[in-house]
């Protein structure tokens, strides 16, 4: 089957977008459209004291400017983080309140204090300058050491020290045990900088309210409509969810950014029930940088511990993450269930402990963004090993091969359980793509050039696919991570998937109309994938944490699997022959060994025809299913960065990078190719380019394209990318999920060819020509001393 | 943005009345810089006078050894001029490094000049190269004609008609991006001229951008890039970023000096 | 308000806008061509490049004022009856993911392909990566737009 699994199938859904007909939530607007604008605070502490509304409401245009007051006033909840953690010690995590229109205090810069409703988006912008807000200025804290130092300014009155929770894993005792045992210790403090994701479609939404129907639509830019309907229902009071439509059109781009129902989406909807217009609002990305979720922003400090064969005896962190202002959606579970229970890496560690401490500053809500707690792990365990191979002298892909995981399933300490790798093998194949064998060649030809070339590794695993739903449930999940799916068989045979997933990029209109193409033996565009509307498709979780090909996928398998024994019992009785011998096979049922058979469309209008079905079968062919995966899936592969740095200037150029991935099984390898193309983009931007960064007022300084470096086509090299298939065994098609390696393998394979070409191990993210410079003097500086 | 009211005269004149009547009107000469600011709210023009309409202000000639560029004469008319190109093929490649090709099609040299922003490429070129700017009122030196960051002798209504580049023997110019921006974090611009050597820095001055006099008499006395090994270069009034220091601009002042010189010498 | 009489995808069209009104502004609000983006307000994503008069400019800072008179082609007048080879050719290579960036992409894509054929020139690997630099994407890591564009350029 050449549209089927495996197959390079060209994406069904680019006609829309190569032509400009694609449809993003910023292309609707509807009669009585109305715009808003949020007027926000410039401050990243302060009391409010006065809001002056009066000579906005007086400008041209103006129909209403609305207040946190007001709001919380008609009822609309705290925006809420899902997923409760407690502290080591029993206690809940401390969640301060976060209104979507601040009312009494305001906690960054952004802050959203009141909203201006107006005819059109210039004059709503216009009066949002005019509203006066009188602040009382309080004192700020910025960074993650500061906002737990003693006499620290408080943040949240619930939450004492600014510390949300104190959380740890593993054995403590055991590990430092282990790690006092050991004869080689390696230490070191790792800092992973606190990233904007930027995906190139600014957040927007479009909110309408049917008086008449006492109903409300929403179009918006989310990675999980039905997500953002029972949120907004459940907790934000907005509308009960049978009154409340959500529709994520086409979105262009998430990485987790898209998952969060923030303030300005609640604001809309509330603001068209209260002025009776259709309510739009849309981002700029001024306005992105300081109100989209930020990612990462972890400090650490981590001790691992070897035998004299280099064999790993412990490893023990201690992490402190920071959340922001706010506790966004899913905050909380990112430095610690998707954060430590990755530290064991790739590795057979014994003894791991981590404890994980939450805090509160005045900056921007931090969240979860592509890979979201792995690439933080990943970052620290393959820094940690490959200084580790430095101090000992030991090649460090020798090292990690000594300690390499070969027997699954494998339970780390830290609750994983490992179910297949083969991680000799995506090393053997990582090794052999890159030419490691002709590294020192090319590094000698590099010197001649003046140019210091160094090589760095990166052994990354990640946990995909997260479930169970009672696992998760008893680690203080508040959803369960399902998938649903509904395979619509029409008369005529032609096929609607309806899929909980969402595609904001990922390409589903293609990869899951292929797998239905392979199992009913019918053209791929017969098939239509349907998704993102809460009217059209049943509910379901949305797409994050590659998730979509292990669960939604598996979700859509299991509907074929019931629609595939009613096509069988169809066509059995049809043909008069047994179930057991009916196949489905290049567009046609047939009775197997015989030359009966009906085509795949005949069995479909039989269905609905109804006129000779089984005794007791109700008509039709339409399934639904909802998938509950049993495990995790572990993708798993090794990354290997090759660099040029120019001595005089700092700038280093990635001549070569190289990518073998272990997906499990591939649905559209040119799909796929692309998701790990991405996902190393945005670890060269972490690892080399990107940064947010506050100055010591809480303004954002790298608030625009201006300051954040976002990776250009020429900061970049084409990617060398093998693949290494070690077949999950928890789903039925047995996928692993692609969508965030390459955001969580590159960061440490990139710092580790750096600071192996500069001779320099104490490098931070981002590696900037300045800092890789700096580096650069700082190793020369001892030198110069002798 | 603020409301604002445009204007495109077809005239110098009618374009200088235009300004002289606003209570207070910018030139748009390309807008790369004038829009962004205005969608920001940062600057709030009653009046927009766009002198893109104004035929005499467009083009590039050469007579005598003297290149002339027309004040809206857009950086890739610039950079694929076969003129330029053999005038002052460091000029050319200047312009062909500014911004992104979209950009280049429509920002103007005299837009450029006259913002003055410390980090746009131009002004290296005109001070570096010694050349004239000519308004509709007079000739100013490139010595006289930048006065600190995003500041200039420019007086209300005057408007840059063309700049004047005088002939020199060799010169280069040699950029380091920022890496966010693309502008430039450090440029360095050298020209030669008999045995004199003019070494202009943009990128890098507190006060936009200036002439490096140490540089030049290393330079004038030996016009190789070893020369500037033995310059010191003070990183004292130079700017600092989140994107480098005045420790590390004054390093790339040294490296882009030597890659300019070695480009050409 | 200005009068903006501008040939769009080869129709005349003409209506008064306020002076403030972005080519991009005019594009989406006022006609409705809804497939040039703004994907940020400093003039580096790309996303609304279109072109006028032949040449790629980016039409969140242009006023639409100021292209009055002028010949303007966006990405949704591009396919004539059939798709333009650039738009084939993301198809082929997989050159997008989300699509917001694409169009920008593809009328920047058409425009150096243009330049660097009229000129005579190579469109090299590394000349297709620095000719993007005012274009962002943040799906693809760039590798199969580069791909793209080099597939097209031999076919245009």
């Amino acid at each position: 089957m050449s549209d089927g699994i495996g197959a390079r199938v060209k994406r069904k859904e680019d006609k829309r977008f190569i032509t400009g007909k694609g449809k993003y939530t910023d292309d609707i607007r509807v009669d009585n459209q109305a715009y808003a604008a949020f007027v926000r605070s410039t401050h990243a502490h302060a009391r409010v004291v006065n809001l002056d509304t009066s000579a906005a409401e007086a400008m041209d245009g103006v129909i209403a400017v609305l207040n946190g007051h007001q709001l919380t006033g008609d009822g609309i909840g705290n925006i809420i983080c899902g997923w409760a953690i407690n502290s080591k010690d029993g206690s809940p995590m401390n969640m301060g309140a976060w209104s979507a229109l601040a009312t009494e205090m305001v906690r960054y810069v952004g802050d959203a204090v009141a909203v201006v409703i107006a005819d059109t988006q210039a004059q709503a912008r216009l009066a949002a300058e005019a509203v006066e807000v009188e602040y009382e200025e309080l004192p700020v804290v910025v960074t993650t050491p500061d906002a737990l130092a003693d006499g620290a300014p408080q943040i949240h009155e619930n939450a004492p020290g600014n510390l949300i929770y104190d959380w740890e894993i593993g054995d403590q005792a055991a590990t430092d045990t282990a790690i006092a045992g050991a004869s080689h210790v390696t230490e070191m403090e790792i800092t992973n900088n606190r990233l904007s994701p930027n995906p190139m479609e600014p957040r927007s939404a479009v909110a309408i309210y049917d008086e008449g129907e006492d109903h409300y639509t929403l179009y918006t830019t989310s990675q999980n409509p039905h997500v953002a309907r029972l949120v907004l229902s459940a907790f934000y009071n907005v509308a009960p969810e049978h009154k409340l439509r959500v529709i994520a059109p086409d979105v262009g781009g998430g990485f987790g950014s898209k998952i969060y129902i923030y303030p300005e989406e609640i604001t809309c909807l509330w603001a068209s029930m209260k002025t009776g217009r259709s309510v739009k609002w849309t981002s700029d990305r001024s306005e992105a940088f300081i109100t989209d979720a930020h990612g990462r922003d972890h400090i650490s400090t981590a001790k691992m511990g070897f035998d004299a064969a280099g064999r790993i005896l412990g490893l023990k962190v201690d992490t402190i993450a920071n959340f922001g202002a706010y506790m966004s959606l899913f905050s909380s579970a990112v430095p610690t269930y998707l954060y430590a229970t990755l530290l064991s890496g790739q590795y057979n560690i014994s003894n791991i402990h981590a404890n994980v401490r939450a805090v509160y500053t005045n900056t921007v809500p931090v969240d979860a963004y592509r890979g979201a707690g792995r690439p933080e792990a990943c970052y620290l365990v393959e820094r940690m090993m490959e200084t580790a191979a430095r101090e000992m002298g030991m090649d460090p892909a020798e090292l990690r091969r000594i300690n390499f995981i070969q027997e699954f399933p494998h339970e780390t300490p830290v609750i994983m359980t490992y179910d297949t790798g083969d991680f000799d093998g995506n090393m053997d194949k990582a090794q052999a793509a890159a030419d490691v064998a002709g590294f020192a060649a090319r590094k000698a030809e590099a010197a001649a050039r003046g140019k210091l070339r160094g090589i760095g590794y990166s052994a990354y695993i990640e946990a995909c696919g997260i479930a169970p739903s009672a696992a998760v449930g008893s680690l203080g999940a508040g959803v369960g991570l399902w998938e649903s799916a509904e395979v619509r068989v029409n008369p005529v045979g032609t096929v609607e998937i309806l899929t909980g997933s969402h595609s904001h990029g990922q390409g589903h209109e293609t990869t899951f109309a292929q797998i239905v193409a392979e199992r009913f033996g019918i053209p791929i565009d017969n098939v239509q994938v349907v998704h993102g509307d809460t009217d059209k498709v049943q509910f379901g979780m949305g797409t994050y944490g590659s998730r979509s090909g292990a669960v939604g996928m598996s979700a859509i398998v299991k509907a074929m699997d019931k629609v595939e024994a009613k096509v069988k019992k169809i066509a059995a009785h049809t043909l008069e022959a047994s179930e057991d011998d009916i196949v489905i096979e290049g567009g046609e049922v047939k009775v197997a060994g015989t030359d009966k058979s009906m085509a795949w469309h005949e069995v479909g209008l039989a269905a609905y025809l109804a006129h000779n079905l089984p005794e007791g079968m109700e008509p039709g062919l339409k399934e639904g299913a909802f998938y509950d995966p049993v495990n995790f899936t572990f993708p798993a592969g090794v990354y290997i960065a090759e660099v040029e740095v120019d001595p005089e200037t700092g700038v280093t150029d990635i001549v070569q990078f190289t990518a073998a991935d272990d997906f499990g099984t591939i649905i559209n390898p040119m799909i796929v190719e692309g998701q790990v193309h991405g996902g190393i983009a945005q670890g060269v931007g972490q690892a080399m380019l990107e940064h947010a960064v506050y100055d010591e007022d809480g303004q954002l300084l790298s608030g625009s394209y201006m300051d954040y470096c976002m990776p250009r086509a020429d900061d970049l090299p084409s990617y060398t990318l093998d693949h290494n298939t070690t077949v999950c065994p928890n789903n039925p098609l047995g996928m692993k999920g692609c969508g965030e390696a390459g955001a969580i393998g590159t960061p440490p394979a990139i710092i580790n060819a750096i600071t192996d070409a500069i001779g320099n191990n104490d490098l931070a993210m981002p590696a900037t020509p300045q800092t890789v410079w700096r580096a650069i003097q700082a190793a020369k500086a001892p030198l110069a001393a002798e | 943005m603020y409301p604002t009211t445009y204007h495109k005269p077809e005239t110098l004149e009618a374009a200088s009345a235009t300004l002289g009547d606003a209570e207070e009107a910018k030139i748009l000469a390309g807008g790369h810089t004038l829009l962004p600011t205005m969608k920001n709210h940062l600057a709030a023009p009653t009046d927009l006078v766009d002198i893109r309409g104004i035929a005499a202000l467009n083009g590039i000639s050469e007579d005598g050894g003297t290149l002339t560029i027309g004040a809206t004469t857009t950086h890739a008319e610039v950079s694929n001029s076969p003129v330029v190109a053999s005038a002052c093929p460091a000029l050319a490649c200047l312009a062909g490094g500014i911004g992104d090709p979209a950009v280049r099609h429509v920002g103007t040299i005299g837009g450029s000049v006259a913002n003055n922003d410390p980090a746009a490429d131009y002004p290296a070129a005109v001070l570096g190269l010694g050349a004239t700017v000519v308004t509709n009122r007079r000739d100013i030196a490139a010595e006289d004609f930048f006065d600190g960051m995003f500041a200039t002798v420019l007086e209300e209504g005057e408007i840059i008609t063309s700049v004047r580049f005088p002939k020199c023997d060799l010169a280069g110019y040699s950029k380091f991006p920022n890496p966010a921006s693309r502008y430039a974090m450090v440029g360095v611009f050298v020209a030669k001229s008999g045995g004199s050597v003019r070494v202009a820095v943009t990128g890098a001055g507190e006060d936009g951008v200036f002439r490096h006099e140490g540089l030049e008499a290393a330079l004038s006395a030996n016009f190789s890039p070893d020369a500037v090994d033995g310059v010191a270069i003070s990183s004292d009034g130079l700017l600092s970023d989140l994107h480098g220091d005045a420790d590390y601009r004054a390093n790339l002042i040294r490296v882009m000096a030597k890659r300019a010189v070695s480009a050409v010498a | 308000m200005a009068k903006v009489k501008l040939t769009v995808n080869g129709r005349a069209v003409s209506r008064d806008v306020p002076d403030t009104t972005l080519l991009s502004e005019f594009l989406r609000e006022d006609l409705r061509l809804t497939g040039t983006h703004v994907g940020c307000d400093t003039s580096q994503c790309g996303a609304c490049v279109v072109h006028v008069d032949g040449k790629a400019v980016k039409s969140c800072t242009m006023l639409a004022a100021s292209a009055s008179g002028g010949e303007v082609t966006t990405v949704e007048g591009l396919a004539n009856g059939e798709l333009h080879p650039m738009q084939k050719a993301f198809n082929d290579n997989h050159g997008l993911q989300c699509g917001f960036c694409t169009p920008g992409m593809i009328m920047s894509g058409v425009d150096m392909v243009n330049r660097y054929k009229q000129a005579g020139r190579e469109l090299t690997e590394e000349a297709i990566r620095h000719e993007l630099e005012g274009n962002i994407c943040r799906c693809t890591g760039y590798h199969n737009i580069v791909k793209s564009i080099q597939d097209a350029a031999t076919k245009m």
